[in-house]
This record gives structure tokens, C-alpha cells and sequence, in this order.
């Protein structure tokens, strides 16, 4: 017994049963997400109960549990038809069903707004205001004809966007040139006010054209019954998406599910973005991080170079690696407070003083944007990078560093030739650390330039093409919005597994990337003698 | 002609040594050390560890420089020149005075560029000098027939012997007028220090060499001087030939015959 002790077993054990822990909650975290998420586009099928009070209910099953305190079953119902019900979900006690059934003719919409609707085709009306015959083929082809057309008037649209712009452009001139002079610059005052006022008048002709054009569209309509028989008409443009999930075949589900995954990673959300797409959310956080990595590596290696290798070991460089240390330990809230302070008050606001004083109080860089806020998570990160550079140049062995020095190079080639490269597979090590600390920091974000709806992308078409001052989306703060926030909450749930499933796979994407070219160098940079 | 003639006439000290002293802060690790070593000569230096006879050397490349508290007293001359000293070009010196290591230390990178390091940091970057230099440091250092396909592959798929012959060709690569050795067999295996010995036998030819070894046998076989060191002083040094059947003095015969170190 005193043998078994002796030769450690126990301590194998321990680690073995500790690393199986940690394997085991990863793998139920991930399971847990996947299962909660991969479902969520997954177009279920539509079941009508009949109660014992002889009312009808018709949904989707998305839940059975024994009540906790009566004991009884009951089932948790999606019925949608918010506009109608007030709520999305129902629980029924399985004791109140008389029986149920599952109807073929059963559509499920999605809306533009108040979701899903769950229901029967009762009417169509033309935009002639005829009466059609209310049948699946004749629903869906006026229905890709009205997107057709709706298409069309993206002409429009575009052109009205440019004459916003184009008028702002304008806008932002006549201030400055009042700001400077209003008395010498009258006459240039003078002219663009009435180039802005001609834009102005184009403007709203086109306004008008759109409006006629949509309320055209809007005349088609459909009447739809829910299953207790209460009817709701509505503008046929205004349903995004018609199924009959009890009518389609497997492969039109998998079809359907592409689709939404589609949308999911390409579109713009809606509905306080409980619905709709993820896309600026996710360009919002990929170019912050990678924002990010460009401000923190470049001063992390540095700051590490210079430490490591120049800086004469004493008390002063102690005290800048325990500070160093430390940092890495503040919570990150007090970042984004700092953040907020010196970058976007003071830094942002010096700026916009210089520079933009024609437009004061309205701030450019005197508020959140994604510059601030990379520069933030930059400076919580670069501890990170610090560290794994300075480890990874420490451990080069002495015999390289002499062998150049030797060969007469200077302390910075040697740096430059041999000990940067050598060191790269470390400091990929950091930099996939810090990018994987920062993809999932939100407390900060919110300090300094996240919002629940970034009405434009950091990096569009128009000149400069990278607006860094521009707030942004971001898939952590989505993660609280639609969870926290949003007014829906059992509605919203599916929607936050999904986005932590997409923050998930973009650390994943990233690191895996940095760890392949960290291998790749490794690959190179090992001695295989010694 | 005899050894004492060569040393004399002929072959003048390209190195010399005056009253050396080193300390590493408080400790002194040389103590008044004087000597010169010869021009095209294999000069060995034996000694038990932490005889000094290490850190001598690194005085002769200045690279205790590395070292935040050594601090040295007394002349080192090459050619005639001062070498210690603030006013002294380290980055030129140590051009003109290689050094191989104990353990084989070849770069990250290609065999190429392992030999062309000296030229390329000193802003050689001609294509055709480069390629000359490479196999002329090659076949110097006697590993051109094993390598010359494979020069662009990494130096660091060799075996320790070759290695440590492909950091002999980077170092005379620069065509330096002195060659430090700081026991450059003793982590290979047998076979590979007898090509390193030979090699040695070949380099004295063009190259003066300093070579400092635990090996005694070592030092008999390939030096042509021999000086042994005890404590950070320099007890004996003269003709190998000599100290190894007749040493003048008692520490020398003890140490040679393994009485001790």
C-alpha cells in the first residue's frame, strides 16, 4: 500500500480523472449549444389541438415538461400570431386535449413584422382588387411576382441613398464654411444652399414615386383564419417566406434550412434582432478583432523585445513586468471606463475639435466607434502578447544569439534575422490568446461604440470607405441584447444558442488559422539535434 | 627545422596576451595572464573546468561584452592592434576573429544562408560572391561533397558532426585571421571529432586557431602549443610536444598524467 503511494499512481489518476472533467463539461457545453441551436431553422411540423372547452390551437411542440407544482404533463406550443395572441408560447395541460391532428393545408409565414403567423388560406385579392382563387400555386406565384417587382424599385432606392448623401456632403460644407467665415464665404453659401435645395426637391419627387409604387404592391393581399377561425388580412408584401411544413417533403426542409443559414450569415436582422441575419454583427466583431491584433501585436512584440532584450535587468524593469502582469488581471469593465475616458473623450474629442469643430456638439470621433473600441480591447490584450513574446524569445537557446553575435552582427540583426523568426510560433501562441480574450469581451464594447443596430458597416462604398469612427454590431453584445433585452424572451432564446454557436466558430476559424501558421513555422524554426 | 626556430622567425604572434586580468564582479577569473600565440598555429588550451581558459578566449572576440559584470585589465593585441578597449570596432574584430562553439548552433535556416550570414549582415548580397563564398567555405571546411545538393534545405536536418563543420564554414566564411574554438568535439561522437581533428590539421594552413579542449589526447593530436591554465593562471605553455613528455612544472605533470582535474 505504502508502494502504491510511493510510485505516485494516485497523483496519474487524479490528473486523468481531472483532464476527463474538463473534457466532459467542454463537450456538454458545446452540446448543449449545438443541440439548442442547429434546431432553430429546422421547419417543424404544425400540429391542431382540439380542446376540451371545443376551442381549436394550432403549432409547433416545442416542449413537454411535468409541472412543478401540480405534477401535471403539459406541452409548451409555439403558436405565433403575435398580432392576435399577444404572446408567442403557450403551455396546455395534457389533460384539457381532446384530440389532435395534423392539417396538410397548414401555412406558416414569415413576416416582416410580429413573426411567424400559423394559419389557413381563406382569400386573395389582386391589386386590381379582384378576387382570386386562394389555392398554394396562386399564392406563391403572385408572391415571386410582387418580389420581382419590389426588386425593381431597388433602383430607386439606391438613387435616393446617394441623393442623402450627396446632400449631407453639402450639408457638412456650409457648416464649415459658416463656422469660418459666413460674412466672405456668402456667395459659396449662397450657391450650395441651392445645390442642396435642388437635391432636396429630387429627393422627395423620388420619395413620392416610391411611396405610390409600394402602396401599388401593398394592394395585393391574402386573408388569412388561425386555427380558432379569427381572420387577418395582410399585404402580401409583407411575408417574407410561405411554407406548408406539413406538406413538404425532407428535402425541401434541408432546402429551406440552407436558406435561413443563408440569411442567418448574409442578411441584415429584423425585429430587434430576435429575427433576420447576423451579418453586420459578425463583420462588426471579425474587423474589430482583427483592429485589434493590429494595434496590440506590433506594440506587444515591441514592448516584449524590449524587455527581454535591451532593458538591463533591475528593479525598474521588475516592477514594468509585475505591472505588465497585473494588467492582464484588471477587470475589463475598468477598460472600457478608461476607454472611454481617454479615447473617446479625450483623444476622440481633441480630434473633433481640431478637425470637426463645424460640427460640434454633434461628435465624429468624440464618441464610441470601432476605432476606440479596438484600441480598447488592444490595451487589454497587450499583456498577452507581452508575455507569450517575451517567454517565447527567452527560451531560444543562448548558443544562437552568441553564434551571430560572433559572426559580427549587431544585437539588432541578430534580432531581426534570427531571433524574430524563431520567436513567430510564440507569438502566434499570444496572439490567438489575446484574439480568443477579445472576441469575447462585451462589458468594455459597451463603453466604447457597440450598439443593439448599426444602421451602417464600418467599410462600405462611400469615400473613405473605412469609417472607423462608425459604431458597430457585435456578436457578444448581441448575445445580451436579444437575450436580455429583447421584449420577446422565449422567442429570442433560439437566437442567442445561435449566436454564441457563430462566436464560437469565428475563435475557432481564427485560431485554428494562427495555429496552423504557428505550426507551419514551428515546422522550420526546431532544432532536431541537441 | 625545429619548432623553437619556426616559432621565432618566421611565424610572428598574432595574438598576444599582457598581463590579463578578468573579474566577474568581486570574483577574479584570470590573473595576470601573458602569452602570444603564433600565426598559423594551432594554439590549445587545457585546463580542469573553471580554469579560465574559456573565458580567455571569449576576451580574444570580446565576447564577455555580452557579460553586464566582467571587467577586464590588461592588453590584448592582434596584429599589433589593442583589442580591448572602447575604441576597438567589435563588429570588425569579430570578423576577423571567428569562433565555433561547444554545441553545434547552426540557424533556422537554409545551409546557404547559415554560410552567407556574415556576408549578408554586412551588406553582401551579390549573388555571385555569395555562391563563390559558399562553396569555397564548404569545401574548407570539408563538407561540400555531403551537403552541395542539398543547400537550400535546412541546416537543421544535420547530424551534430555535420553541424558543427557547417558553423566552422559559416565562421571561416568570413575570412577571418584567427579561428576561437570552444571544445568544438566534445559533443560529437567519435568519428565526427576525428573529422572536426582533421579538419583543424587542414584550417592551420590559412587560419591561426585557438582551440580550448577537455581532451587531452585531444590537445596532443592537434596542437601545435600547448597552455595549461589552474585557478585563472596560466602555469605552463609552450611547444605540445614538450608539456605533454616534459613538463617543466609539477601542476602540469599532475593534470597531464591525470592525477587530477
Amino acid at each position: 500500500m505504502k508502494n502504491y503511494w510511493k510510485r505516485g499512481e494516485p497523483m496519474v489518476l487524479a490528473a486523468g480523472a481531472t483532464l476527463a472533467a474538463i473534457l466532459f463539461m467542454t463537450i456538454t457545453l458545446m452540446a448543449v449549444i449545438l443541440g439548442n441551436s442547429l434546431g432553430y431553422f429546422w421547419v417543424k411540423g404544425l400540429v391542431e389541438y382540439t380542446l376540451n372547452d371545443g376551442s381549436h390551437i394550432m403549432g409547433q411542440v416545442t416542449g413537454k415538461e411535468l409541472h412543478a407544482l401540480t405534477n401535471a404533463k403539459r406541452v409548451q406550443l409555439k403558436v405565433a400570431n403575435r398580432d392576435i395572441y399577444g404572446q408567442d408560447f403557450r403551455w396546455i395541460d395534457e389533460s384539457d386535449i381532446k384530440g389532435q391532428s395534423v392539417p396538410k393545408e397548414a401555412y406558416l409565414l414569415d413576416r416582416m413584422e410580429h413573426g411567424n403567423f400559423f394559419g389557413f388560406l381563406k382569400e386573395l385579392k389582386g391589386a386590381d382588387g379582384t378576387l382570386l382563387n386562394p389555392d398554394p400555386e396562386m399564392l406563391r406565384k403572385l408572391s415571386t411576382d410582387l418580389r420581382r417587382q419590389e426588386s425593381a424599385l431597388k433602383d430607386i432606392k439606391k438613387k435616393m441613398s446617394d441623393l442623402n448623401q450627396a446632400s449631407e456632403v453639402i450639408r457638412l460644407k456650409i457648416a464649415k464654411l459658416e463656422y469660418r467665415n459666413a460674412e466672405a464665404n456668402g456667395a459659396a453659401i449662397a450657391s450650395l444652399n441651392e445645390k442642396r435645395n435642388n437635391i432636396t426637391e429630387q429627393f422627395d419627387l423620388l420619395k413620392d414615386e416610391l411611396n405610390s409604387r409600394q402602396q401599388e404592391l401593398a394592394k395585393t393581399t391574402a386573408t388569412f383564419v388561425d386555427a380558432s377561425g379569427t381572420a387577418k388580412e395582410f399585404a402580401l408584401l409583407d411575408i417574407l417566406n410561405i411554407h406548408q411544413p406539413n406538406k413538404m417533403s425532407l428535402l425541401d426542409k434541408v432546402w429551406v434550412y440552407a436558406g435561413k443559414i443563408g440569411e442567418l450569415l448574409f442578411d441584415d436582422p429584423r425585429e430587434s434582432n430576435t429575427e433576420g441575419g447576423l451579418f453586420p454583427a459578425i463583420f462588426g466583431t471579425v474587423m474589430m478583432v482583427i483592429l485589434m491584433s493590429l494595434f496590440s501585436m506590433p506594440f506587444g512584440v515591441i514592448a516584449a523585445i524590449y524587455l527581454r532584450e535591451y532593458a538591463r535587468e533591475g528593479r525598474l524593469v521588475q516592477l514594468v513586468r509585475i505591472a505588465v502582469n497585473n494588467l492582464a488581471g484588471v477587470p475589463s469593465i475598468v477598460y472600457g471606463v478608461f476607454g472611454l475616458g481617454f479615447f473617446v473623450y479625450g483623444i476622440g474629442g481633441s480630434l473633433d475639435k481640431f478637425f470637426f469643430p463645424e460640427r460640434l456638439p454633434t461628435p465624429v470621433f468624440g464618441t464610441g466607434g470601432i476605432l476606440w473600441a479596438s484600441l480598447t480591447l488592444a490595451l487589454l490584450t497587450v499583456p498577452v502578447v507581452i508575455v507569450a513574446t517575451e517567454e517565447s524569445l527567452a527560451s531560444i537557446p543562448k548558443g544562437i544569439r552568441e553564434g551571430s553575435l560572433a559572426l559580427g552582427a549587431t544585437k539588432f540583426q541578430t534580432l531581426t534575422r534570427v531571433l524574430l523568426p524563431m520567436a513567430t510560433p510564440g507569438i502566434m501562441t499570444g496572439l490567438v490568446l489575446s484574439m480568443a480574450r477579445a472576441v469575447g469581451e462585451v462589458a468594455p464594447l459597451m463603453l466604447v461604440g457597440v450598439v443593439k443596430m448599426a444602421p451602417s458597416l464600418p467599410i462600405d462604398g462611400q469615400f473613405p470607405f473605412f469609417h472607423v469612427d462608425r459604431k458597430f454590431m457585435h456578436l457578444g453584445f448581441h448575445i445580451y441584447d436579444v437575450g436580455f433585452q429583447s421584449p420577446n424572451v422565449e422567442a429570442a432564446k433560439p437566437m442567442v444558442y445561435v449566436t454564441t454557436l457563430l462566436l464560437l466558430l469565428i475563435v475557432i476559424a481564427a485560431s485554428s488559422l494562427a495555429i496552423r501558421f504557428r505550426n507551419q513555422m514551428r515546422r522550420r524554426y526546431t532544432t532536431s539535434h541537441f | 627545422m625545429s619548432q623553437e626556430s619556426v616559432q621565432t622567425n618566421k611565424q610572428p604572434a598574432i595574438l598576444e596576451v599582457e598581463d590579463l586580468n578578468l573579474y566577474y564582479g568581486a570574483a577574479q577569473a584570470l590573473k595576470n595572464v601573458s602569452l602570444s600565440m603564433l600565426r598559423n598555429h594551432v594554439t590549445a588550451f587545457i585546463g580542469p573546468s573553471g580554469c579560465g581558459k574559456s573565458t580567455l578566449l571569449r576576451c580574444l572576440n570580446r565576447m564577455n561584452d555580452l557579460i553586464d559584470s566582467v571587467r577586464i585589465e590588461g592588453s590584448i593585441k592582434l596584429d599589433n592592434q589593442e583589442i580591448t578597449g572602447n575604441a576597438t570596432d567589435v563588429i570588425s574584430l569579430r570578423r576577423r576573429v571567428g569562433m565555433v562553439f561547444q554545441q553545434p548552433n547552426p540557424f533556422p535556416k537554409s545551409i546557404y544562408e547559415n554560410i552567407v550570414y556574415g556576408l549578408r549582415i554586412a551588406g553582401v548580397n551579390d549573388k555571385a560572391t555569395l555562391d563563390e563564398t559558399v562553396e569555397r567555405s564548404l569545401k574548407g571546411a570539408a563538407i561540400w561533397n555531403e551537403v552541395k545538393d542539398r543547400l537550400h534545405e535546412s541546416a537543421l536536418g544535420l547530424s551534430g558532426g555535420q553541424a558543427q563543420r557547417i558553423c566552422i564554414a559559416r565562421a571561416i566564411a568570413n575570412a577571418p585571421d584567427v579561428l576561437l574554438m570552444d571544445e568544438p568535439a566534445s559533443a560529437l561522437d567519435p568519428l565526427s571529432t576525428l573529422k572536426i581533428e582533421e579538419l583543424i590539421d587542414e584550417l592551420k594552413e590559412k587560419y591561426s586557431i585557438v582551440i580550448v579542449t577537455h581532451n587531452m589526447q585531444q590537445a596532443a593530436r592537434v596542437s601545435d602549443s600547448t597552455a595549461f591554465f589552474y585557478l585563472g593562471e596560466l602555469i605552463e605553455m609552450g611547444n605540445t610536444k614538450k608539456i605533454f613528455t616534459n613538463p617543466e612544472k609539477k601542476q602540469t605533470e599532475d593534470y597531464i598524467t591525470g592525477r587530477f582535474g
